[in-house]
């Protein structure tokens, strides 16, 4: 009974880092129909990026975040305006193949940096306190704070869509974006500001993520797949689909490494199969694909 | 220039005056200096080094995955992300015949080109549910699908993989590797030819009609989805042959090793840079990829950033890549698959 409730909350806490990384990717996606491959990369960019802020100004890595996500919005910005918006078209291959260039070069080059050594954020006890239940059942202090964070985070990223004036810009570059123009949006300054957004949040996901665990340069493409299977499930642009995607994913992951610990993954991929098979759209989908 | 090598496309004569070619002399040079080629590198057992032959083959092999990827990308639309599925398919299906079933590993380098063919197959009728981007990303999940149920059976060596070195001991060396060169060519220079022949067929037609626009491909009675699955299924039987053979040369293969995102990684900046979409292009990529890994061999990954930067580069610049350039340039064609009408100089002129 407690491994089969310790099973599922590892699942619900896992969920949320999932949730955190995959929010950026459904935003890109629900604005301006972008995969970016890169994503997982960027998450591990904005892990290392936390941890060269730590070695030299000897922040804390929350604190880091201050200097992190203005950071990564900034890049966020740039790659969109001045690379990715020049891809973007009727033809789906070119941002998909530039992004996947991204990926590549991120990843090399955190490896010359770096070198494939194994890093972590040390964040002291907080990493590592857990708090009684009832009985033999902890939960960790810090996997329930980024599962907290995620839930708040998809209910900004709600409010950020429906009540603020750029939520209104990104659903209507989101709707049609020739109408949009008529209506006197500049989007290609929306749809920077959309990958800004993404690339901050990716950033947030990196360094929570480097705190909880270890990471290396090559973990990227791990995560950008976790992103994708959580978005897709959830289905396409609704961020509390988002939500019970990363959700499901983490917990069919847990009840995987709980029975075999070879099967984790694969059972988190099964998950995302069978969506696939029955509901190719996902459970929740809003944004149509054109 | 006579009319011999022209080919007539309609069954009815071809008007007065007019002639539909696809072979140019260009072309005629071209496929003759590929024969000559094919010729030389099939000597090489004779007179060369163990080294010239290894790059050799590591070339050809990776000219077969490049061109099979342009099928797939370039004139299928299938922007596949996971094709390492089928090289590591392929090579862990030259383990189970060769040192499994003590197949002989030549024979079961072909065998392996099968299975991917057939596990293609069915794996299509899931992909093919999703489209543009959900669909990259999707193939390679099951990629990844294929990695981990790999790395779980203890009977193909689990995580830490598996040697076929003794079945190769048996093999005299000579033989060894001139057979692996031999299949090598048949991959590489086979799977242009194979490209080329297969673009200048009806299917090749249908291919571009549909790369055109599919809804009129449609219309005009062209089965998209049909085409397309057999598209993927050539393709993949492409990838788990050369999949085979790599790890015929490598000798040891690992799920992590066999699976690896960066056999499609290499072969897709391969392809863009040469040009999406063109035959000559992954040719050109390919010898571009050998001559900067080669140059750059002291600086660790710094030939992949470069390659990647030049892949970006190509991807905003000039998207067709550089044959595509060529091609728009200076109207050039190796292996023309396209069809032109001729005015005769020497018929004479309709009022």
């Amino acid at each position: 009974m407690i491994t089969l409730l310790d099973t599922l909350v590892q699942g619900l806490l896992l969920g949320g880092l999932y949730t955190l990384t995959a929010l950026g990717l459904s935003l890109a996606f629900g604005v301006m129909r972008l995969v970016n491959v890169a994503h997982g990369d960027f998450m591990v960019l904005g892990a290392y990026f936390a941890l060269v802020i730590m070695q030299t100004l000897g922040l804390h890595p929350l604190l880091s975040l201050l200097i992190v996500l203005p950071g990564m919005a900034v890049a966020g910005y740039l790659a969109q305006r001045f690379v990715l918006d020049r891809t973007l078209g009727r033809d789906i291959l070119p941002p998909l193949l530039v992004t996947f260039g991204f990926s590549i070069i991120v990843q090399s080059a955190l490896l010359e940096v770096f070198s494939a050594d194994s890093r972590r954020l040390d964040a002291g006890d907080l990493v590592t306190a857990s708090f009684n239940v009832f009985g033999d059942f902890y939960v960790g202090w810090f996997p329930l704070l980024i599962t907290v964070l995620a839930v708040a985070m998809v209910a900004a990223m709600q409010w950020l869509f429906a009540r603020t004036r750029i939520g209104r810009a990104f659903r209507a570059v989101s709707d049609d974006q020739e109408i949009a123009q008529l209506m006197g949006i500049d989007h290609k300054h929306v749809f920077a500001l959309a990958l800004a957004v993404a690339s901050a949040c990716v950033g947030l996901a990196g360094v929570l993520f480097g705190m909880s665990t270890t990471f290396d340069p090559a973990i990227g493409p791990a995560h950008l797949i976790y992103a994708f299977e959580a978005v897709i499930i959830g289905g396409m642009g609704s961020f509390w689909g988002t939500f019970v995607g990363g959700v499901l994913l983490g917990t069919m992951q847990a009840i995987g490494f709980r029975v075999d610990p070879g099967w984790g993954v694969l059972f988190g991929h099964a998950a995302f199969l069978l969506v696939l098979l029955f509901r190719p759209s996902g459970l929740f989908p809003r944004t149509r694909d054109q | 220039m006579s009319t011999m090598a022209a080919e007539s496309v309609h069954s009815a004569p071809p008007a007065p005056g007019f002639a539909v070619v696809r072979a140019t002399r260009t072309s005629r040079i071209a496929l003759t200096l590929l024969a000559a080629l094919t010729a030389l590198l099939a000597s090489l057992p004779w007179w060369a080094e163990a080294s010239t032959m290894r790059t050799a083959s590591e070339f050809l092999y990776y000219l077969a995955l490049a061109q099979m990827w342009n099928l797939l990308a370039g004139y299928g639309g299938l922007g596949s992300f996971g094709q390492q599925a089928f090289v590591g398919l392929g090579g862990y299906a030259l383990v189970v015949f060769s040192l499994k079933f003590g197949l002989d590993p030549f024979f079961s380098v072909l065998l392996g080109g099968l299975v991917c063919g057939v596990i293609a197959m069915p794996v299509s009728k899931l992909l093919f549910r999703l489209h543009g981007a959900y669909f990259a990303v999707g193939t390679w999940v099951a990629a990844e699908v294929f990695r981990l149920l790999v790395a779980n059976m203890s009977w193909l060596g689990g995580g830490s993989g598996v040697s076929i070195t003794t079945v190769m001991q048996r093999i005299d060396d000579w033989w060894r590797d001139a057979a692996t060169l031999w299949i090598a060519i048949a991959l590489g220079i086979g799977s242009l030819l194979a490209v080329f022949l297969l673009l200048r067929s009806r299917l090749g037609l249908g291919l571009t009609a549909v790369r055109d626009s599919e809804a009129a491909a449609e219309s005009i009675g062209i089965s998209v989805p049909r085409l397309k699955f057999w598209v993927y299924v050539i393709a993949a039987a492409g990838f788990g042959l050369a999949g085979a053979l790599i790890f015929l040369t490598k000798l040891r293969i690992s799920p992590d090793s066999a699976f690896a995102i960066n056999w499609t990684i290499t072969v897709v900046f391969i392809v863009v840079i040469g040009g999406l979409g063109t035959i000559e292009g992954p040719l050109i990529g390919t010898a571009l990829y050998f001559l900067l890994r080669d140059t750059l061999s002291d600086y660790g990954s710094w030939y992949l950033i470069v390659f990647g930067a030049l892949a970006i580069a190509v991807m905003l610049l000039m998207r067709q890549g550089i044959w595509g350039f060529v091609r728009q340039r200076f109207g050039l064609e190796l292996f023309p698959v396209q069809r032109r009408l001729r005015l005769e100089a020497t018929a004479e002129r309709r009022p």
